[in-house]
């Protein structure tokens, strides 16, 4: 299946003909749902990807198959990591280091491991990997990325990988035919309220050919968007409550138990 | 089926409605045996359960404030509790209260408060439940022998009470100056604001040992301090912070109140200076449970947290 002659030659054609090769797949993809509703019984939740490369005539055959790769982002946060150090016999945080405005949530969803799909001078360029994002950082007066092994940054990557909130997951995106493909996207239950935006990037023979993209929501419903929203905008109102619903819980309780 | 997972509104996240529920209820049942809040064991048990410090602190004041209620109103009814006294301790509650939000802010601002906690929670924890098993060990070795259990020495008189501003506290029959009164009261807010606690096992030692207030009478009045600062604070805390979780507060206050009822009874059925002992082992053992936290060398070094203000 892999070895189709006249398919390269058909490529080769087509290169002398058009001078700069015209990509001309196109990315139609969808999820499952757009919004994610949070119930009282949420526990988190998995959203399906799924989509196909369209082609048109002026497509150009490729050699290989195809690879997608789907970035998942969060609303951004800023975010403190702290480093424990002994002093005078107890471990008290002693360095920290800022994350400035980093996706609270980021999922790397692919069909084979990212260095396997390009050179690794692509990836980097286009931030594919949850190695290869840029997570900027206060230091100092200055805002940027630092070195690729500092221990503030894999410390900031291996807890967000451990919370589940950051997934690297190389085999995620499968393909049911050459063009049509399918991932899941695990949303765990602390996954923040806010907008999520998928970056979907189509290669081929290790060249980016064309992006796709989609996005959806997390939000509270119902009955928990009414208490957030009291909680936070009625402050003095929902305190009072709280409180005279304490009040009243522990008057109902020495009622019923009264023993007099 | 029912769901098991409740989804909290304000801490973000999904919690085991019946693991909360049974901790409700075993922190209720220990803080009506011993007629204290709970606090001090409640804030580290949600932590532990994942929920963030700030959600926890401000949480437990609500479920404090009602099984405070359910047994303050047992003790009005008995006429087991000194109104006036009470009244004298808010004064300095409140004005210690004020001050220990105020330190709890700036050293917040320093990024030392969770160090600050811990180790006031392992001096202060670990010396009064030092203090609490030793006389209780005393206390029972005396009465093996024969002797009387004598907390109360009605001679004796210590240097404070010879202070100005002398105010009689009938239901206590105690005639004592109101400065070690508001004193006293203004500590507890103080440790209450940067702790976290109600401070029930701290107030009733303090109360009996250096106000000499009877102990029939010292726990309802404890309450009814710990009550008005916990609703004062549950209050305070959703105006400023937005972090009180009703959910997770009437999950808590339910158990909590029901668990209380089991412990006055079990309590009530126990001598007292064995109920003194218990509680102090229980003190002592979450100040070691703070110390050994922070001398242990800890599995990660790195911790990660939202940073103040950019919800």
């Amino acid at each position: 299946m892999r070895r189709r002659p006249l398919a390269i030659l058909g490529a080769a054609l087509t290169l002398l003909a058009t001078a700069a090769p015209a990509a001309a797949e196109r990315l139609v993809s969808s999820l499952s749902s757009h919004r994610v509703l949070i119930t009282p019984s949420f526990t988190g939740t998995e959203l399906v990807l799924f989509g196909t490369v369209e082609h048109d005539a002026a497509s150009v055959p490729r050699r290989g198959s195809y690879d997608i790769v789907a970035t998942v982002s969060g609303p951004r946060e800023t975010l403190v990591v702290r480093r424990k150090e002994r002093m005078f016999g107890i471990w008290a945080n002693a360095d920290s280091r800022t994350f400035v405005e980093v996706p609270s949530y980021l999922a790397v969803l692919s069909t084979r491991p990212a260095e396997e799909i390009a050179p690794i001078d692509v990836l980097r360029r286009l931030q594919i990997g949850l190695r290869r994002t840029l997570l900027p950082q206060r230091i100092g007066p200055d805002t940027a990325d630092v070195v690729r092994d500092d221990p503030f940054r894999n410390a900031f990557l291996r807890l967000k990988l451990s919370h589940d909130l950051y997934v690297d997951a190389p085999n995620a995106v499968t393909f049911l035919t050459p063009i049509l493909f399918r991932a899941t996207i695990p949303l765990p239950a602390g996954a923040p309220i806010g907008n999520y935006e998928v970056d979907l990037k189509l290669f081929a023979d290790g060249a980016l050919i064309t992006r796709g993209g989609d996005a959806f929501e997390i939000v509270k419903f119902g009955f928990e968007q009414f208490v957030a929203g009291a909680a936070l905008n009625h402050g003095l109102l929902y305190g009072l409550a709280t409180a005279l619903m304490a009040l009243l819980t522990g008057w109902l309780a020495s009622v019923v138990f009264r023993r007099d | 089926m029912t769901p098991v997972q409740v989804y909290l509104p304000i801490a973000d996240l999904p919690v085991n409605i019946f693991v909360v529920f049974a901790m409700g209820i075993a922190v209720g049942f220990i803080s009506g045996m011993f007629g204290i809040g709970g606090g001090f064991l409640m804030t580290p048990l949600l932590i532990f359960l994942g929920i963030s410090p700030a959600v926890a602190v401000a949480t437990v004041s609500s479920h404090i404030a009602a099984s405070s209620f359910s047994g303050a109103i047992t003790y009005w009814r008995r006429k087991a509790l000194d109104l006036s006294l009470a009244a004298m301790l808010l004064i300095g509650g409140i004005a210690g209260t004020a001050a220990g939000v105020w330190l709890f802010t700036y050293l917040r601002a320093l990024g030392q408060l969770d160090l600050t906690i811990s180790l006031s929670y392992v001096l202060l924890l670990g010396s009064v439940g030092g203090l609490m098993v030793a006389e209780g060990v005393r206390a029972i070795i005396r009465s093996r022998h024969g002797k009387p259990v004598e907390l109360r020495r009605p001679g004796s008189h210590t240097w404070f009470h010879g202070l100005p501003f002398k105010l009689r506290f009938k239901q206590s029959r105690i005639y004592v100056s109101s400065i070690p009164v508001v004193m006293i009261g203004f500590i507890m807010g103080f440790i209450g604001a940067i702790m976290g606690i109600g401070g029930g096992f701290l107030l009733v030692p303090m109360l009996i040992y250096f106000l000499r207030v009877p102990t029939n009478v010292v726990i309802g009045t404890s309450m009814v301090l710990t009550l008005v600062t916990m609703a004062t604070a549950t209050v305070l805390h959703s105006i400023t912070n937005h972090l009180v979780d009703v959910i997770l507060a009437l999950i808590l206050m339910v158990g909590g109140v029901m668990g209380a009822q089991f412990g006055a009874r079990a309590g009530q059925k126990m001598r007292s200076e064995r109920l003194r002992l218990m509680l102090g082992i229980l003190v002592l053992a979450v100040g070691v449970r703070f110390a050994v936290d922070l001398v242990m060398t800890p599995d990660d070094f790195y911790s990660i947290r939202q940073l103040e203000g950019t919800q």
